[in-house]
């Protein structure tokens, strides 16, 4: 605060660049708003290190301690992979925090200042987390897979990329995980506040599956599988779940969701105050 | 320029804003002057287009906010000093604005040093005080070196020195031909910042007049005479457009002449004066007198002290 001083200073002469506001500008906002808070990288290390580090921990326990007497035949590649429920907490909070975060600090209204027409600040938002997690999560899902068969390969368990449903269900959880990143954005943007965004979220996608069992059991099969996380889920499996949708049947569903609720988002976030 | 026509913003049933219009005009500095809850920051927020107006419109340069392709360069605003991610820091903050329409990272060294924060422009902003964030938020709002610059409060939480800072700043800028729009509850600050006044309370437009025309109406002319004589000098002076109260013995306020006259009167009767005073009403006074009625929010205790408008200690509207 040493230089301000009494006399009127001249605030300008640097010559400012007449630029419009574009959607690739937006981006580069966005990108770096993203990686000047503390909390994207340390959110970020906490969903990797989850996945990557727990799930061969597991792996290993599994493995080293099989159940039915040592006969057990490991499903290699899902059980690599298992830690994305863990991962998925992070990837989905931190979604939330992008959008919300801005309501709580009042920083929302800097962005919309600057971008009034307001629609480019969540598709950038949107765009460029799940650009980072699309890369972050297909590496984490990766080192996974691949820690984890490393670990089971010296108890002769190990799957192989080749082996049918492997890749998909490898890449499928990075896609899966990107996915639930854009239904916090998404989340946030709807409910602008932190504690009741992030309790939707995670109310909808890991609450409502497991009261199904309240439900009349003839309804079971109509509704469960058609639920967000379920129809997630439906990639994930290296032999496709009967009672789940088919596996890209059920992604398409859980991306449709998504898609509907940045849709809603668009058009309440261009209506309301901020 | 700033241009509001019936401008409209209901919440509820509540009027935050009542059929407001106003020309703010280029070159000067005009002050948005009203007691807390006058709607103030809402009629800013509307003119940034963060909330939309109920009715009637407001434009600024001749087009609504968000229709400006390059807005920063058009209207830059303080809203509140807390429009800032807590997480992040200054220079970055300012980095992530300066992003959306392509201002160099120079530009933004240049305004953190305008606004003296180059010492903490690497630090978080939620560490810094309610001072150092306005000069952030003035930081951003000079960012795209626009025509129009809009400020909410700008002094709030500054120390002397940076009160003073701003105002030759508000001036500057409107020397250099900028619309420069600023709104504060505190007369005083207006009087010595703004040449044009605009006063709203509960949401209507009490006065549109300049600074001067403001101070003038507000002199009560009245003088205070005190005199041994005063029986004999009260009939002297009276006449059809004066008026004499005795307040108290030997002591007269007289309304409609002015202190030379009252002593030319004096001396031609051989009259001794013992206090020949004109009282003049201070401005804060006749904000006061003028949004009396309008003021939001009546401390409980009516008893403000005279200089001090009700709730002169609150933050914001």
């Amino acid at each position: 605060m040493s230089t301000a001083t009494a006399t009127a200073p001249s605030p300008t002469s640097a010559p400012v660049a007449q630029g419009k506001v574009t959607q690739l500008r937006v981006l580069n906002s966005e990108w770096i708003k993203l990686r000047t808070l503390r909390s994207t990288p340390i959110t970020l290390l906490v969903a990797v290190a989850a996945e990557v580090g727990l799930g061969i921990l597991v792996t290993y326990l599994r493995a080293s301690h099989p159940r039915h007497g040592g006969v057990e035949h490991i499903n290699g590649a899902e059980l690599s992979l298992a830690m994305y429920r863990l991962a998925q907490l992070a990837v989905g909070v931190l979604g939330v925090l992008i959008i919300s975060g801005e309501y709580t600090t009042g920083m929302i209204r800097a962005s919309l200042s600057a971008v009034p027409k307001r629609l480019p600040v969540l598709w950038a938002k949107a765009a460029v987390y799940g650009a980072v997690l699309l890369v972050l999560m297909t590496i984490a899902s990766l080192a996974a897979f691949y820690g984890g068969q490393a670990v089971l390969s010296s108890y002769g368990q190990a799957a192989h990329m080749s082996d049918p449903g492997v890749t998909r269900v490898v890449f499928g959880t990075a896609l899966y995980l990107t996915v639930i990143g854009l239904l916090g954005v998404a989340t946030g943007a709807l409910i602008r506040n932190s504690a009741g965004a992030i309790a939707a979220l995670f109310g909808v996608l890991l609450v409502l599956p497991g009261l199904a069992d309240l439900l009349p059991a003839t309804w079971v099969p109509n509704v469960v599988p058609y639920l967000p996380s379920k129809a997630g889920e439906a990639l994930l499996n290296v032999v496709p779940d009967p009672s789940l949708m088919s596996p890209w049947n059920g992604f398409a569903l859980f991306v449709g969701y998504a898609v509907v609720l940045l849709a809603a988002a668009a058009v309440l976030l261009k209506r309301r105050d901020a | 320029m700033i241009v509001a026509s019936n401008l409209t913003k209901k919440y509820g049933e509540k009027t935050a804003v009542d059929d407001l219009s106003f020309t703010i005009k280029p070159g000067i500095v005009t002050g948005f002057l009203g007691p807390n809850g006058a709607g103030k920051s809402t009629t800013m927020r509307m003119i940034m287009g963060l909330d939309a107006p109920t009715s009637g419109s407001v434009t600024v340069n001749g087009r609504h906010y968000a229709e400006h392709p390059a807005p920063l360069h058009e209207v830059g605003a303080l809203l509140e000093a807390r429009a800032i991610h807590t997480g992040r820091s200054a220079r970055n903050h300012l980095l992530a604005l300066a992003a959306t329409t392509g201002i160099s990272a120079r530009r933004v060294d240049e305004v953190i040093d305008l606004v003296g924060l180059r010492d903490v422009a690497r630090k978080r902003a939620g560490g810094f005080s309610l001072g150092m964030g306005q000069r952030l938020g003035i930081a951003s709002a000079l960012l795209g070196d626009p025509a129009t610059v809009i400020l909410d409060e700008p002094v709030n939480g500054l120390d002397p020195e940076g009160i003073l800072w701003i105002r030759n700043l508000l001036k500057g800028l409107a020397a250099e031909g900028r619309t420069v729009f600023v709104s504060s509850h505190l007369m005083s600050e207006m009087a010595v910042t703004a040449e044009h006044l605009i006063v709203v309370g509960r949401g209507k437009l009490i006065a549109d007049t300049s600074v001067e025309e403001f101070t003038r109406s507000a002199s009560r002319n009245v003088v205070r005479v005190r005199s041994p004589h005063a029986d004999e000098l009260r009939s002297l002076l009276l006449g059809p457009d004066v008026s004499v109260e005795s307040v108290e013995p030997g002591t007269l306020e007289v309304t409609g002449l002015d202190s030379d006259r009252i002593g030319t009167v004096a001396a031609e009767n051989s009259l001794t004066l013992f206090e020949l005073a004109p009282q003049q009403a201070s401005l804060e006074e006749a904000f006061m007198e003028l949004t009396r009625d309008a003021v939001e929010y009546h401390a409980s205790t009516t008893t403000a002290v005279a200089g001090e408008p009700v709730g002169a200690g609150r933050s914001t509207t």
